[in-house]
């Protein structure tokens, strides 16, 4: 199964099993999708729970707040990150903060869900990271499914969530293809190790993660064996898994599409520094995205993106 | 202010190497408390304070080594205060000890976090371990290999320099003592019939062991010999207050037989306890000074794994020394009738110019006697 139908059949059966869900977006009804998630769902679901936007964010992000506090369980989907900076107001204003200035009395089960990523040149307005920003407000949970597996089965959970859930999904994984299981195996709260090593712990999440696998097997070529952690949620990090990683391996590399200063690589090192200084054989360091506009020609894209090169070479820098 | 100086912990000791300080400058220190761990050619010691006190100034490092008199630490006295430092020497002292202070920030090594700490619960100097990091910088792995460079060196030589002293005493014993040698075979039905009665039922760390019962029925029989306990110095013989038998205990560096004191006024199960502890204790490498230096004579017991007999060298300036074989089930023949018994062989070498063979045969005559009556032993 492929990223993109693991997706497809994790909305499929949660419009299925559950007639308050609903759709909302731009091109998810007739088009059947930007990415092609909802082809078909407009025949299935009908035009009631399956609804074509206006090319508003901030419009029909709010719509589905209103939808949520009236009882419905919708799935917005913006087409990418940079564009959902438009319903900034609409996430962080009311969203993230109605259950608190509600005093508990609303919640808004809202699932949030946009693509993300460069590396497919569709230039600097596509092409952003900003898990960062958004992992830096409470209030909302955030997910950023690395694999065909979590593909599939983060979304039913992220719908049961009583708060605002947001996914980001990596645009270079839709072709990915992997195993999947039956039932779900993992919660969203929990971080994952990908690839056991004792060396080196490559923390990563979303796009970057096949790079840090692939990283590692050079790596392992090397004699150095690399751990490979997925975060899987952005927002609460799970601290537990992360330091027993840093811990296991006293090096760390981050790994984060989005810009190197105030990125979310930084937050994590910071918890590094908090709670695992002592362990660290060496400065954590990390490879992040150049700090320009991702770039339209090819090689210019893929030079200001994180690759398993510049992962390698952060590694053997804590060596030698 | 005091000044403490390392003590001649053995008759033969002329240096030491501190290997850690129990205490801290500033602590309240009690007489007889445990203040450093000094290791000597046989042994790492103990060293015991002899005043009271407080810790002004720590001297020595961990690692140095000392001729026996150096000053190890300053002392204050009870209700001594410290000196003051002198005040000009602060005030001009200021600017420069700044400037020092920038410079060495500059020039600090790369240490890296788990590093520094490892080196610390492993005691190792890391001005002597060599990066390998980043820009030098010195890891965790780099660490580990020089403490396990410097253990393996310090085994080594700490082997080589018992392996010495034990030559050493021996070639003494061998050039100056004039031994005689007697043996005796003992029957030991009784003994271990009484001994596996006593065990029945006893968890295994309250059992007593043969070689408790054999100690104390030597600890007895030298009560009534007191020729044998003691020590033979500047050409004459002077026996010794107190029952101190010394216990061959062999460790991976060589032969030690550090003292099990007044061990014929001890309850069995207490001997055999305190015996338990002190062969735990030589193997760890941590005897006290007087363990080491106050044994009156030795008792070798060569256990199931070792030979029929022995016959042992003194150990000087001891005069005797008695040794047990391998207890084994032998033909005995009594009353005009034949059985198989467990019987042992006990050896003594002794020290001639001290006492004659008659007298060291009745020594033996009494042990062999005391382990005929093992229930009258347990007190």
């Amino acid at each position: 199964m492929s990223y993109r139908e693991a997706m497809r059949a994790a909305m499929r059966e949660a419009l299925q099993n559950d007639a308050r869900v609903v759709l909302m977006g731009e091109d998810v009804g007739r088009y059947g999708g930007t990415y092609a998630f909802s082809k078909g769902f407009l025949a299935e679901f009908g035009s009631e729970r399956i609804l074509d936007t206006p090319l508003s964010e901030l419009g029909f992000v709010g719509a589905g707040i209103g939808a949520a506090l009236g009882g419905l369980r919708p799935i917005v989907e913006i087409m990418t990150v940079n564009f959902s900076l438009l319903a900034l107001d609409q996430i962080v204003n009311t969203a993230a903060l109605f259950r608190h200035m509600s005093g508990g009395q609303f919640s808004v089960p809202l699932v949030i869900r946009m693509a993300t990523g460069a590396g497919r040149q569709l230039a600097a307005q596509h092409s952003h990271s900003f898990e960062g920003l958004y992992a830096h407000i409470p209030g909302i949970k955030v997910l950023a499914p690395a694999t065909v597996q979590d593909a599939r089965w983060m979304l039913a959970p992220a719908l049961a969530d009583p708060d605002p859930v947001v996914i980001f999904e990596h645009a270079g994984l839709f072709n990915l293809e992997g195993e999947v299981t039956e039932a779900p195996e993992w919660d969203i709260a929990h971080a994952r190790v990908r690839r056991a090593g004792s060396d080196v712990a490559l923390i990563t999440y979303g796009g970057s993660l096949p790079k840090a696998l692939e990283a590692a097997e050079s790596l392992c070529r090397d004699g150095i064996e690399a751990e490979v952690l997925d975060l899987r949620v952005l927002r609460p990090l799970d601290e537990e898994t992360l330091i027993a990683s840093v811990r296991k391996c006293r090096r760390a590399v981050v790994i984060d599409e989005n810009w190197r200063s105030g990125s979310l690589a930084a937050e994590i090192m910071a918890r590094i520094m908090e709670r695992a200084f002592y362990e660290l054989d060496a400065p954590v360091a990390r490879v992040a995205s150049e700090e320009v506009p991702i770039p339209y020609p090819r090689h210019l894209e893929q030079a200001a993106l994180p690759q398993p090169e510049k992962i390698i070479a952060a590694v053997k820098g804590l060596y030698a | 202010m005091i000044e403490f100086r390392l003590p001649a912990l053995g008759a033969d000791m002329e240096e030491g190497t501190l290997l850690e300080w129990k205490v801290k400058p500033g602590d309240v220190i009690r007489k007889g408390q445990v203040i450093a761990v000094v290791d000597t050619a046989k042994t790492a010691i103990d060293v015991e304070a002899w005043q009271e006190g407080i810790v002004h100034r720590l001297i020595a490092e961990p690692g140095q080594k000392m001729p026996v008199g150096a000053v190890m630490a300053l002392l204050l006295a009870p209700g001594e205060s410290p000196p003051t430092p002198e005040a000009g020497v602060a005030e001009t002292g200021t600017t420069a000890a700044v400037a020092q202070e920038d410079a060495r920030a500059e020039a600090r090594r790369r240490i890296s976090p788990a590093a520094r700490r490892r080196a610390e619960a492993l005691g190792v100097d890391l001005d002597t371990v060599v990066g390998t990091g980043p820009q030098g910088a010195v890891t965790l792995a780099d660490v580990e290999s020089a403490a396990h460079a410097h253990a393996s060196r310090a085994a080594d030589s700490h082997a080589q320099s018992m392996r010495a002293a034990i030559a050493a005493a021996m070639t003494r014993a061998k050039r100056e003592i004039p031994h005689y040698y007697l043996c005796e075979e003992i029957p030991l039905a009784k003994a271990l019939a009484w001994l596996t009665s006593h065990n029945a039922g006893r968890p295994l760390a309250e059992r007593l062991l043969p070689a408790s019962l054999l100690l104390k029925a030597v600890a007895l029989a030298l009560r009534r010999y007191p020729e044998f306990n003691g020590f033979f110095r500047e050409g004459r013989f002077v026996s010794a207050s107190q029952i101190n038998p010394g216990v061959a205990i062999t460790t991976p560096q060589g032969l030690l037989a550090p003292a099990l004191f007044a061990a014929d006024t001890k309850p069995l199960t207490v001997l055999n306890h305190e015996l338990c502890e002190l062969v735990a204790r030589t193997r760890a490498g941590r005897l006290t000074d007087a363990e080491l230096r106050e044994a009156t004579v030795t008792v070798s017991n060569l256990g199931d794994q070792g030979p029929q007999a022995a016959f042992a060298v003194i150990v000087p300036p001891q005069v005797a020394i008695i040794a047990f074989g391998r207890i084994l089930e032998r033909p005995w023949a009594s009353e005009g009738r034949l059985e198989a018994i467990p019987t042992v062989m006990a050896s003594l070498s002794a020290d001639h110019r001290v006492s004659d063979g008659h007298r060291g045969g009745l020594l033996l005559r009494e042990i062999a006697e005391n382990l005929q009556h093992p229930e009258e032993m347990e007190a």
